[in-house]
C-alpha cells in the first residue's frame, strides 16, 4: 500500500498526542511513523504522520483528524513537492579490524560517528528513507546492535507555508 | 468578582442559561454541591450516574438545549461513560462535569481516582482536565460552544477538588475562539445547484432523513422540499419525527427493521438524498449496492461522515436547515408521479397486511397496543423507548407527528436509556405527556430511576412490554442460531406492578387485547407516575417475515 505524509498542526497541550494516536487505533488506521515537536509558535506543535493506505483511507484519516478540536490544520505533503528527512542513530559492532572500513562507509554516506567503544561505533545519520536504508544495508555485515529512528519529518518545498 | 472554583462552575453554568442539571454527588465534587445550595439551578438527583447522563440527553432532545450532568470522580465518572457514548453516537449536545481527586495526587491511584478524560476520549466530542482554576470559566464556555455547535455531541470537563476550592477573580469570556474548531454551516452554492438539477432530472428520487434533520431543526424545510418537488421520504430510526407520520409522502422507517415501502424505495431509487444521516449499517447496510444504480447525494454537517460508509456523487457539507431552504428556493419539481403512485400502493398494501395480525389468547399484541396508544395519546405526547423489540415495535407502530417526540438510543442501542431519558424529557417539558416504552429486560437496566420519578413527582407513564425474555436476542437466536436459546430467559422477573407500588406509583397489569383501551385511558387520566405492564407472547417477533 502507498505511504502518505500528513503534516498536522496541533495545540501544544498535554493529551493531544494520545488523542491523535487513539484515533488511529480506534478507527483501524495504520501509522508508519509519527514525529512531533514544537513549532516556531510555542503554543503549536507539528506532527508528521506517515500513513499506510489508499486514497480513501487517507481522506478518512484527514477528516477524522480534523474533528479533533486540538487539531488546527492538516496538509498532505506530496513526495515531489516536499523535502523529507529522518534521523537515525545506529550502534554497530566494530573491532580493531573492521573499524576503519566502517568509518569509510560512514564518510561516503556523509554520516557521523558520535560515540565509540572498544567493541562498537555509534553512527548518526540523517536523510531520506532511501539513503538510510542504503546505509543500514552496508552496515548490516558488521552486525547492527541497535537502531533508533525519529520517524520522517517533512516540509513543503519553496516559499509555501502550512499556515497559509 | 472573587470566588472559588466551585462557585465559578455554577456561575459559568448560569451564564450559559442552564437552569436544570442532573447528577449525583460524591467526595470529589463536594465543593460544587456546596456552592449549588446558593444557586437557583435546579438539580435532579438520579439513582445512578448513568441515569444522570441519559436524563441530560432526554432533556436536551426535548428542549433543544445542552443537557448537563454532574458526578464525582472514579466510579461516578465511569458510570457516566455509557451515557456519554450514547449521546456521542446520536449527536446529542451535553456537558458532563466530573469531580477529580486533588491535582497533586493525580496519577497515584488514590481513592476514587479514574482517568476519565482518557477513558472518554473515544466517546466525546472533546474533553478537558482543568489544571488551573482560573481557566474554569473559559473551559466551560468552550465546552458549551463545542457541545452545541457543528455536529452536536458531549463534552466532558474534569475538575480536581483543590481547584474547586481555590479562589480567583471570576471573569466570563464573551466570545469563544478555538482555532481548530470552526464548523461550516452554509452549503456550497454550486453543489446546491447541482443537487437541484439532479432532483429535477430524477424519476425515482427518495429522501432519507436522519437525526441531523431534527438536530438542525430543519423539519419544516424538509417537508417543504418533499412537498414542492414531490419526493417521498423515508427516515432512519433517529430521523423518526423529521416528517409527520401521516404526511402523504412519508414511507416509514428504513433499514433492517424498517418497513417494506421505505426499503423498496431506497433500493429502487435513481436518486437517494441522504440528509443528516450517517448511513449506519442498520439503516443502510446495502448502501454501496444502492450506489451502483442510484446517484447519491449526501448532506451532512460533519465532513467526516461524507464518504465514510458510502461514496456520494454529490457531497455537501453544511447545516440541513440552511441547505434545504436554499434547495426549496431553486429546485423545480421533476416527473415523479408514477414513482409516487407505485410507492403509495406498496405502502397501502403493507399497512393492510400489518393490521391483520392478531395476538394469541392471554397475550397483548404489542403492535396493536402501540397503535392504539398513539391514537389515544395523540397531541402533545413524547415517547421514549428502551432498546430491543420494544424499540422496533415502537419505531414502526407509534404515530409520531411532531419533531423531537420520539426519543430513542439509535446508534449505541443502549438498553436502560428510555426510563432515565423520560425523566429528562418530563423535566424539560412538564406539559407534555411522557410515555416510556420498555421491555422487561431493558426496564431493569435503569429501573432504580423510578425513585427519581417519584421524588420529583414526575407524571412519567411507563409501558412495559413483558415477554419475560430478552426478546430481541431471542429472536436473533431463533433466526440465526437454529433456535438455540442461550441466556435470554427472564422468568423470575419481579412483579412490576408491585414494584411500582413500592415506589408509590399506580399501576396495572393486562394480558388480553380487550383490556387495552380501558387500561390506556386509565393510565393517561392524570399527570401522575404510572406503570402499565403488558404481557406479551415470547414468540412475538419484530420481523414478521421471519415467521410467516
Amino acid at each position: 500500500m502507498a505511504k502518505h505524509t500528513l503534516s498536522v498542526l496541533v495545540e501544544n497541550h498535554a493529551g493531544v498526542l494520545s488523542r491523535v494516536a487513539g484515533l488511529f487505533s480506534r478507527r483501524g488506521f495504520n501509522i508508519d511513523s509519527l514525529a512531533v515537536g514544537v513549532t516556531e509558535n510555542p503554543d503549536i506543535s507539528r506532527m508528521t504522520i506517515v500513513v499506510d493506505g489508499d486514497e480513501h483511507i487517507v481522506e478518512q484519516v484527514s477528516k477524522q483528524l480534523n474533528k479533533i478540536i486540538d487539531v488546527i490544520k492538516i496538509k498532505q505533503l506530496s513526495e515531489s513537492d516536499s523535502v523529507r528527512r529522518e534521523l537515525a542513530l545506529v550502534k554497530v559492532n566494530a573491532t580493531a579490524t573492521t573499524r576503519a572500513e566502517i568509518i569509510q562507509i560512514v564518510e561516503i554516506f556523509r554520516a557521523k560517528i558520535i560515540d565509540v567503544s572498544k567493541t562498537t561505533l555509534t553512527i548518526e545519520t540523517s536523510g531520506d528513507l532511501e539513503k538510510l536504508d542504503a546505509l543500514l544495508d552496508m552496515l548490516a555485515q558488521f552486525g547492527i546492535k541497535e537502531i533508533v529512528r525519529t520517524g520522517v519529518i517533512a516540509v513543503e518545498r519553496g516559499n509555501k507555508l502550512i499556515s497559509e | 468578582m472573587r470566588m472559588t472554583g466551585a462557585q465559578a462552575i455554577i456561575k459559568s453554568l448560569e451564564k450559559e442559561n442552564v437552569n436544570t442539571i442532573f447528577g449525583y454527588p460524591g467526595a470529589a465534587i463536594c465543593p460544587f454541591y456546596d456552592a449549588l445550595l446558593e444557586s437557583d439551578i435546579k438539580h435532579i438527583l438520579t439513582r445512578c450516574e448513568q441515569g444522570a447522563a441519559h436524563a441530560a440527553s432526554g432533556y436536551s432532545r426535548i428542549t433543544n438545549r445542552t443537557g448537563v450532568c454532574v458526578t464525582t470522580s472514579g466510579p461516578g465518572a465511569t458510570n457516566l461513560i455509557t451515557g456519554i457514548a450514547t449521546a456521542y453516537m446520536d449527536s446529542i449536545p451535553m456537558v458532563a462535569i466530573t469531580g477529580q481527586v486533588r491535582s497533586d495526587l493525580i496519577g497515584r491511584d488514590v481513592f476514587q481516582e479514574a482517568d476519565i478524560t482518557g477513558a472518554t476520549a473515544p466517546f466525546c466530542k472533546h474533553n478537558y482536565l482543568v489544571k488551573d482554576a482560573k481557566n474554569i470559566p473559559r473551559i466551560i464556555k468552550e465546552a458549551f460552544h463545542i457541545a452545541s455547535t457543528g455536529r452536536p455531541g458531549p463534552v466532558l470537563v474534569d475538575i480536581p477538588i483543590d481547584l474547586q476550592q481555590e479562589e480567583f477573580d471570576f471573569v466570563y469570556p464573551k466570545t469563544v475562539d478555538i482555532r481548530g474548531y470552526k464548523p461550516n454551516y452554509k452549503g456550497n452554492m454550486m453543489q446546491i445547484s447541482k443537487i437541484a438539477k439532479a432532483i429535477e432530472n430524477a424519476k425515482c428520487p427518495v429522501i432519507c432523513a436522519g437525526g441531523g434533520v431534527l438536530s438542525a431543526n430543519a423539519t419544516k424545510e424538509l417537508a417543504a422540499l418533499a412537498q414542492k418537488c414531490q419526493i417521498p421520504v423515508a427516515t432512519t430510526l433517529m430521523g423518526i419525527g423529521a416528517i409527520a407520520y401521516d404526511h402523504d409522502l412519508y414511507l416509514g422507517m428504513l433499514g433492517s427493521h424498517g418497513v417494506y415501502a421505505a426499503n423498496y424505495a431506497t433500493n429502487h431509487a435513481d436518486l437517494l438524498l441522504i440528509i443528516g444521516a450517517r448511513v449506519g449499517d442498520r439503516a443502510m447496510g446495502g448502501a454501496s449496492k444502492i450506489a451502483r444504480t442510484a446517484r447519491i447525494i449526501h448532506i451532512d454537517i460533519d465532513p467526516a461522515e461524507i464518504g465514510k460508509n458510502v461514496d456520494a456523487s454529490i457531497p455537501l457539507v453544511g447545516d440541513a436547515g440552511l441547505i434545504l431552504s436554499d434547495l426549496v428556493n431553486i429546485t423545480q419539481k421533476g416527473k415523479t408521479e408514477e414513482w409516487i403512485a407505485t410507492l403509495t400502493k406498496i405502502k397501502d398494501d403493507h399497512i393492510t397486511r400489518k393490521t391483520d395480525a392478531k395476538g394469541k389468547e392471554g397475550y397483548i399484541n404489542p403492535r396493536r397496543l402501540l397503535s392504539m396508544l398513539s391514537e389515544i395519546a395523540e397531541g402533545n405526547t413524547v415517547f421514549t423507548t428502551e432498546v430491543g423489540q420494544n424499540q422496533i415495535w415502537a419505531a414502526n407502530h407509534l404515530r409520531i407527528k411532531n419533531p423531537r417526540s420520539f426519543i430513542t438510543s439509535g446508534g449505541m442501542g443502549t438498553m436502560g436509556y428510555g426510563l432515565p431519558a423520560a425523566v429528562g424529557v418530563k423535566i424539560g417539558s412538564p406539559d407534555s405527556t411522557v410515555i416510556a416504552i420498555s421491555g422487561d429486560g431493558s426496564f431493569q437496566m435503569c429501573m432504580q430511576e423510578l425513585g427519581t420519578i417519584k421524588q420529583n413527582n414526575l407524571g412519567v407513564k411507563i409501558v412495559i412490554l413483558n415477554n419475560s425474555r430478552l426478546g430481541m436476542v431471542r429472536e436473533l437466536q431463533e433466526s440465526k442460531f437454529h433456535k438455540r436459546y442461550s441466556q435470554v430467559n427472564l422468568e423470575t422477573n419481579p412483579d412490576f406492578v408491585k414494584l411500582a407500588c413500592a415506589y408509590g406509583f399506580k399501576g396495572e397489569r393486562i394480558s388480553s387485547d380487550g383490556e387495552v383501551i380501558g387500561a390506556l385511558h386509565k393510565m393517561l387520566a392524570d399527570d401522575e407516575p404510572y406503570l402499565l405492564e403488558c404481557i406479551v407472547d415470547p414468540e412475538e417477533p419484530t420481523l414478521l417475515t421471519n415467521t410467516r
